[in-house]
């Protein structure tokens, strides 16, 4: 990253006692992020962090459909707040950009309007007789580990190098609009140049590729995934970033979002489906990677226990590049050895279109 | 005989202290640089007679050389009133009335984050073109000769997210100016310029930027780059849109040229607190009247020249310093 100003755009970030709120999307879509979030904090890092089953979805995706108004957002947000107050923590920290964006954008309307605040202090008691105190903190699970990013390197396993050449591997970050484009300085780095993931990838030996469309919406864009006649422009959107970025030969892709992730993956694989274009190395598809799967790599655990096989477009190419060790046999066997299923071959994993579909020219 | 302290060395401050000298002052003028000639000793020619700058500058100091006035360089004001003007080193210099002529601050491109200036290679602001255009040498990073080029109008002017609302007012017919300079010196190059208005305000503006489409062939397209990003090749990909066919545009070029608006200096504050006087919303120095007393602060003895109060052109910048010794003789009789 050319920019070196990043650290005029800094917030404050808690050392440690987190209150931790989940995301929706990444429950189900990345599950292993999530679990290994808690445990670099808790068990690398010697952090306390609460993950409360008591917490809800903050509704962000209906309040971007305009389904939920942002009246009962508010209330929601509130007693999200109120969970973390009754559990005695003051730093919130939420996995989901969507959320972060929420969070962000209610606080500030709190700020601006504070009349609003006491309307929905007042909805929180009449519906669920419980009062909050507002964060001390806020953050998202990405400035978390930004902050953690030097001692995650004092620990680490692995490097983010090519283990054959030992040159830094080439990675594309892709922040979600919801983290810095609303409120530029709730991010670091600022919303036009974020440091949060390149922060990472430079402090892990990799190397960041800026291209032309870098700044470019995924495509997740609720209306243009929720309305099935939208999702051509969804996936019209991550394809030309693909398109952009490709030239660069990026080893992978690591995402903050949620919906970045899951879209720049899976659509990767739409692509492919649908005129046979692949994007990375040898006709495969550019791995995508959360952070807390980039942070997971480094450290040294296995990629299966992250939750790597859940991916649409194959890791092992990039952990082949990285030297990880790691058993094929495993990759589809979840808790206790049972095996959870194996995808279908798919063009973007390298398998020829006439191979699926058996297709006599 | 009756003593005139100008603030500021600029072409304001020269023509002020010149003027004020005809008419029998006493005039010193305080310079907190080593040099006289302001913000114009950085620019090659002026719209729209593309006039070498350094022909104003030049005379004006050989001007002020020979008048007799007293010039104080390195010499930086830390607050004044009427009566006395104090430097940084503590020296105070006694006077009967104070015309401010400290100009204004050129707007930080890098504040626009999303245009890459100092980030990505062959970005420029139209000062930077001019200096360039002073050394004789306009050219890409690697030395090549740009093949297109595009002047982003509007940087820091009219921009409530940069706290700047005003018009810069001189930057279009800048803009126009250096377009026509780069086509002089690049004939093969496609030209374009990025606009919200064009605003052709002076005599001769309009019909040089008639001149600009109908014999340099440059393309105004009317709407705002949204972002500039660097490509494979060592291009820019500028995304726009043009709001007359209302469709968004993606363009590649060599060199993007961001034409910076003009802001009021941090100082104005802290001298309008000091000295009484009044800042616009803009913080621009406020005059009492826009009319009739368009060079008077609204504080007897206490005047202003120039751009201090708002952007102007030299051409306006110069009558103000005729006007401000009309003024100071008014008031001290």
């Amino acid at each position: 990253m050319k920019r070196a100003t990043w650290s005029e755009y800094q917030k404050d970030i808690a050392d440690d006692k987190y209150y931790y709120a989940r995301s929706c999307i990444r429950q189900n879509f990345f599950p292993g992020s999530e679990k290994a979030f808690l445990d670099i904090l808790s068990k690398d890092l010697g952090k306390d962090i609460f993950d409360d089953p008591a917490h809800s979805s903050c509704t962000g995706i209906g309040y971007h459909s305009d389904i939920v108004p942002l009246e009962t957002i508010m209330t929601v947000v509130a007693r999200q707040f109120a969970m973390m107050t009754e559990s005695g923590y003051e730093n919130f920290v939420t996995s989901c950009i969507t959320s972060f964006g929420i969070y962000t954008e209610i606080l500030a309307t709190w700020e601006e309007f504070p009349e609003t605040e006491e309307r929905t202090r007042e909805n929180l008691y009449k519906t669920t007789g419980r009062e909050f105190r507002k964060p001390k903190c806020l953050a998202h699970t990405s400035d978390i580990i930004f902050h953690f990013r030097e001692d995650i390197a004092r620990l680490a396993k692995r490097r983010l190098v090519n283990s054959g050449t030992e040159e830094p591997l080439k990675v594309v970050e892709h922040i979600g609009c919801h983290y810095a484009k609303l409120f530029p300085k709730s991010g670091i780095g600022g919303s036009e140049f974020p440091y949060v993931l390149a922060g990472m990838v430079d402090a892990w030996g990799g190397e960041c590729v800026d291209y032309p469309e870098r700044r470019h919406c995924c495509g997740f864009g609720f209306r243009n995934y929720l309305v099935q006649a939208n999702r051509g422009y969804s996936v019209a959107n991550s394809q030309k970033k693909l398109e952009s970025m490709a030239p660069y030969h990026p080893d992978f892709i690591v995402a903050n979002c949620p919906g970045c992730t899951m879209f720049l993956d899976k659509w990767q694989y739409t692509i492919a489906e649908m005129d046979g274009r692949t994007y990375g190395g040898n006709g495969h598809g550019i791995p995508v990677l959360t952070y807390e799967e980039m942070a997971g790599l480094v450290l040294g655990y296995d990629p299966w226990e992250l939750g790597m096989q859940m991916h649409q477009v194959d890791v092992e190419p990039l952990l082949d590049k990285m030297g990880v060790d790691y058993d094929p046999a495993a990759k589809y066997l979840g808790r206790n050895g049972k095996f959870i299923g194996k995808p279908s071959a798919a063009v973007v994993n390298g398998c020829s279109q006439d191979f699926i579909y058996d297709i006599k020219l | 005989m009756k003593h005139v302290v100008v603030i500021g060395g600029g072409i304001a401050g020269m023509q002020s202290a010149l003027s004020l000298k005809k008419r029998g002052f006493d005039v010193t003028v305080v310079e907190k640089s080593n040099r006289l000639g302001g913000k114009l000793l950085n620019w090659h020619c002026l719209f729209p007679s593309f006039t070498p700058a350094t022909e104003v500058t030049d005379t004006l100091k050989q001007r002020i050389a020979d008048s007799g006035v007293e010039v104080r360089l390195n010499a930086e004001v830390v607050e004044f009133d009427r009566h006395h003007v104090v430097l940084a080193d503590g020296e105070r210099i006694e006077c009967d009335a104070v015309v401010l002529c400290s100009g204004f601050t050129l707007f930080d491109a890098r504040i626009k984050e999303e245009y890459g200036y100092g980030i990505y290679d062959n970005v420029y602001t139209s000062v930077d073109i001019e200096a360039m255009l002073n050394k004789g040498r306009v050219e890409l990073k690697n030395g090549g000769r740009p093949r297109r080029i595009a002047f982003l109008h509007c940087v820091g002017s009219r921009d409530e997210k940069v706290c700047q609302r005003h018009c810069s007012k001189v930057c279009c017919v800048t803009g126009v100016k250096q377009a026509i300079e780069m086509k002089q010196l690049f004939p093969e190059a496609d030209v374009f310029n990025f606009y919200m208005d064009i605003r052709m305000f002076g005599p001769g503006y309009e019909e040089m930027y008639r001149e600009a489409q109908q014999k340099y062939n440059i393309h105004f397209v009317r709407g705002r780059i949204s972002e500039a990003a660097p490509t494979i090749d060592g291009r820019l990909q500028l995304k726009a849109e043009d709001t007359l066919t209302g469709r968004p545009l993606k363009i590649s070029v060599d060199m993007l040229v961001l034409l910076v608006g003009m802001r009021s200096n941090d100082d104005n504050a802290r001298f309008a607190e000091h000295s009484g006087l009044q800042c616009a919303p803009s913080g621009f120095m406020a005059p009492a009247d826009m009319f009739l007393s368009n060079v008077a602060s609204g504080v007897g003895g206490i005047f202003y020249a120039g751009a201090v109060t708002a952007p102007k052109s030299v051409g306006e910048v110069l009558n103000d310093g005729a006007a401000v010794a009309e003024a100071v003789t008014g008031y001290l009789g």
